[in-house]
């Protein structure tokens, strides 16, 4: 990570041409200290250059994939400069003409890129007004700006716009984060809901995705796959395939590849290409995998404690033990990870849908034995990620193949491609022992995450006797727990984290009789989190109750935070119990996440969130044997349809003390949890491992109405 | 086996000299240039590629060139006229029925073939009739409220 290099700061000024241009250099401040990692280890972190034109353009190493922040993202600079929305524009993604950039993932965008923008977008203003100044001959404090337009205030005559004071000029000002910020109070275009800047194009089938992008005789290439991850290649036979008319084979250092001018014709050649694979003796399954995450895992390592755990457990009328279970989930992204490379004089130039343009220049730049200037990512609109699009083995293939074809060359995942080699949320397991006293307070809280990490894992109870141990990252590297990718999938962990923590909490409050909202409250003295869960109960018109009704229909809650956001949710659902479906009906959300930049963007992401959530509570589990991966497209592999979809209700919990916080995760960490608890409130039954499918529903409901066996 | 295909493609008519067994879709992207139609299955499971031909929502990734010989087809280029959007595109505009926007051209399309099929449809049939096009980033409930907008005749007929 040492060598990110960002743009030279006079190549760019050649790149962008007159006008002002502001950078922003943010050292490891108190802003970026907040997160584990250095995110931004460049001393330049933003630009925006105001043309001639009047228009700015804001340059930024973050890409748009739906969360809707080419939107926000202007608005904190039309927010911050003065000007009318329509008048930026932006640039996402490009290695060449943005600052470095780790990646678009972890909700960091609005909470750690904002305050940076915005900084930049303020400096530009102050240098606008010294040189309104300087030309109308009246002091800064008498100026006023609005539109991109410097006025004299009480005489709008006197006025001189952005575009002419950009004129003739080539000014460069570097600032840090210290500028001043308009303050919640006097927002104006943030806190507002404009049409997003991408939606014509995303209406019309304008919007280019990396799949789009056609270079002059260009070549799709199909790429040989094996059978099952960890397979071996025992025999290779591509005559066939190159006999047919325009074929290219590509038999190189492990790469074999059919490439054709037409996508058709390259997978007909992939299909003749005779290839015989060794594929080993399947260790486990989806079925088994937990047993073995327990016996690789390991101990692993307290990472919170308090009190005194063993004494607490000694001491407690009745410590509730129970394990949670969680499979594979696939990101299942509807454009497959897809990318297009081209050489030109030594210099490849790659258009790829992914999450990190800068990593994958970097790891590309390396793999073909080039100078990081002589490659460019270039990220057009991505069509989803959700953390999937991190991993960019695409964009290796297309480089490669580029080089070795001369040729642009377009790799492009087919669906079963897209399972195959998706970076899943681990499968994960909880073991839990909790007890809670006479006044409905916990007492104990003996936790143990095994491979989903501790995102999510942080007690948000106070209990004076905590132990939270993890074993086993959830990125899984080198740890022998996982036979294929995995990687972060929104919220990396967190799901798991909340499905278990929220579902053992309701246990409690059924067991002792008491409302779980009641219980929930008697327990958190976290300001936020009460709001949150008061808010939500309140918009819900939660009465309370103890769980199970037991009459089918149910009602459940959950709570979670997660990149900085608080959100509390709860669940309407009815079961069928003779099919042992759920449908979710109804959906409450609350969340506080700060200065809302954009209210409709972050109902956006909650609606998301809630809906993507239905689909690892109720019904996606990747299903293997060893290394062979059973799910290979959407007939099996089921994601959530309209049909599904609640009525979801979202709340903002406003509070304009705090800076902006993430917003595409924080809704869906409660989901396995608010579910759950709703099933058990209509059946009486505790589901303690995700998706609650229907034959498992089924199962158990049929099993808890088997009349009890008789003592012997 | 090169053949002759001629129809009608967003009001134009198209004459094609290509394989009659080579996918819609891929001709579309390919030959025709019009990549607003998507890939996202190549098995017709997610409705990502959907045109309308004859009036009827198809999966453009399952389909033969040869099978819209002498047909009308409208793809999502071609709803908009004269720079104007379609009252079902401009609804999901201001309902916010996409994140992504990947599976948008094909939810417009099902839905533009939905309402002429239907032009007032319910709230169930709607939710039936879009069931089988799947959106990753769920924006279901705004992609309904947007049918349902145009089909109650809201932002101009359909």
């Amino acid at each position: 990570m040492t060598e990110h290099r960002g743009i030279d700061r006079r190549e760019f000024v050649k790149i962008v041409g007159g006008g002002v241009v502001v950078l922003v250099s943010v050292g490891p401040s108190a802003l970026l200290a907040q997160d584990r990692r250095r995110v931004y280890p460049e001393d330049l972190n933003a630009y925006l250059r105001i043309g001639e034109d009047g228009r700015v353009t804001v340059f930024t190493g973050k890409i748009e994939m739906g969360q809707g922040v080419m939107t926000s993202q202007a608005q904190m600079v039309a927010e911050e400069l003065r000007v009318a929305l329509s008048a930026v524009e932006m640039v996402m993604g490009d290695t060449d003409r943005c600052p470095w950039d780790m990646g678009t993932f972890g909700s960091l965008t609005t909470r750690m890129f904002g305050p940076v923008l915005r900084a930049a977008a303020a400096e530009a203003r102050a240098v606008m007004l010294r040189l309104a100044s300087e030309k109308l001959g009246v002091p800064r404090s008498k100026l006023v700006v609005a539109d991109g337009v410097v006025s004299v205030a009480g005489d709008p005559s006197k006025r001189v716009t952005y575009g002419d004071l950009a004129k003739g000029r080539r000014i460069l000002r570097t600032v840090d984060d210290k500028a001043v910020l308009r303050k919640a109070s006097e927002l104006t275009v943030m806190g507002t809901s404009p049409q997003r800047l991408d939606a014509h194009g995303k209406v019309t089938g304008g919007a280019q995705y990396a799949g789009d992008i056609r270079r002059p005789g260009m070549l799709y290439a199909c790429v040989l796959r094996p059978p099952a991850h960890g397979a071996k290649l025992t025999r290779l036979d591509t005559g066939a395939a190159a006999k047919l008319p325009g074929v290219t084979i590509v038999d190189q250092d492990g790469l074999v590849a059919a490439l054709h001018a037409d996508p058709e014709a390259a997978a007909k050649a992939l299909a003749r290409i005779d290839a015989s694979w060794e594929t080993p003796k399947p260790p486990f399954d989806s079925e088994t995998v937990f047993e073995h995450l327990v016996k690789v895992a390991g101990p692993g390592e307290v990472v919170s404690a308090k009190g005194d755990v063993a004494a607490a457990r000694k001491t407690a009328a009745r410590v509730f033990e129970s394990i949670y279970h969680k499979g594979y989930v696939a990101h299942a992204p509807i454009e497959p990870h897809t990318a297009v490379a081209e050489f030109k004089d030594g210099k490849v130039t790659i258009w790829a849908s992914t999450q990190t343009p800068f990593p994958t220049r970097d790891r590309i730049a390396g793999e073909l034995g080039l100078a990081t200037e002589n490659v460019r990512v270039i990220t057009p609109f991505v069509g989803g990620g959700f953390g999937g699009k991190s991993a960019g083995l695409q964009a290796s293939e297309a480089a490669r193949l580029a080089k070795i074809t001369g040729k642009p060359v377009q790799v492009r995942f087919s669906r079963g491609e897209e399972f195959f080699y998706d970076t899943f949320d681990p499968a994960a397991v909880v073991e839990l022992a909790t007890a809670l006293d006479g006044a409905g307070k916990i007492t104990l809280w003996d936790y143990h995450v095994i491979a989903a990490g501790d995102r999510g894992a942080e007690l948000f109870y106070d209990t004076p006797n905590v132990s939270i141990r993890v074993s086993g990252a959830w990125r899984g590297e080198g740890t022998g727990l996982h036979l294929f990718g995995v990687g972060p999938w929104r919220a990396p962990g967190a799901n798991m984290n909340i499905f278990a923590k929220e579902s053992q909490v309701d246990i409690m409050a059924s067991a002792a009789r008491i409302d779980p909202v009641e219980l929930r409250l008697r327990n958190m003295t976290d300001e936020r989190m009460r709001r949150v869960l008061q808010a939500a109960a309140e918009a819900y018109g939660w009465k309370p109750r103890v769980a199970p009704a037991a009459t089918g229909r149910g009602r459940g809650v959950a709570c979670g935070i997660d990149a900085g956001s608080y959100v509390a949710l709860i669940a309407d659902v009815t079961v069928d119990r003779e099919k042992g479906t759920v449908k979710v009906e109804r959906v409450v959300a609350a969340q506080e996440m700060g200065v809302v930049a954009n209210p409709e963007g972050a109902k956006m992401q909650m609606e998301g969130c809630i809906t993507q959530g239905l689909g690892y509570a109720l019904a996606e589990e990747l299903r293997f044997r060893g290394g062979e991966i059973l799910d290979r497209n959407f007939d099996t592999y089921q994601l959530p349809r309209f049909s599904w979809v609640p009525r979801i209700e979202t709340v903002l919990v406003r509070n304009d003390d705090l800076a902006p916080q993430g917003g595409g995760e924080p809704a869906i960490v409660p989901m396995g949890a608010v579910i759950a608890n709703a099933v058990f409130d209509a059946t009486g039954v505790r589901f303690f491992r995700l998706p609650m499918t229907a034959d498992r529903v089924r199962a158990a409901l049929a099993k808890a109405q088997e009349p009890a066996p008789k003592p012997a | 086996m090169t053949k002759t295909i001629r129809f009608c493609l967003n009001g134009k008519p198209t004459t094609l000299e290509t394989d009659g067994e080579r996918t819609l879709l891929w001709v579309l992207r390919g030959d025709l240039g019009l990549t607003g139609t998507k890939f996202g299955c190549g098995e017709g499971t997610c409705g990502a590629c959907t045109v309308v031909v004859n009036g009827q929502a198809v999966r453009s990734c399952t389909v033969p060139v040869s099978s819209v010989d002498g047909a009308e087809v409208i793809t999502i280029e071609g709803l908009a006229r004269d720079g104007t959007l379609h009252p079902l595109q401009q609804a999901f505009v201001e309902h916010g029925g996409f994140q992504c926007g990947y599976c948008t051209p094909g939810m417009v399309m099902n839905a533009y073939a939905l309402l002429r099929a239907n032009p007032k449809p319910s709230r169930e049939a709607i939710v039936k009739g879009m069931e089988d096009n799947l959106c990753r980033c769920g924006a279901h409930q705004r992609i309904i409220a947007a049918i349902e907008d145009v089909a109650r005749g809201k932002g101009g007929a359909s």
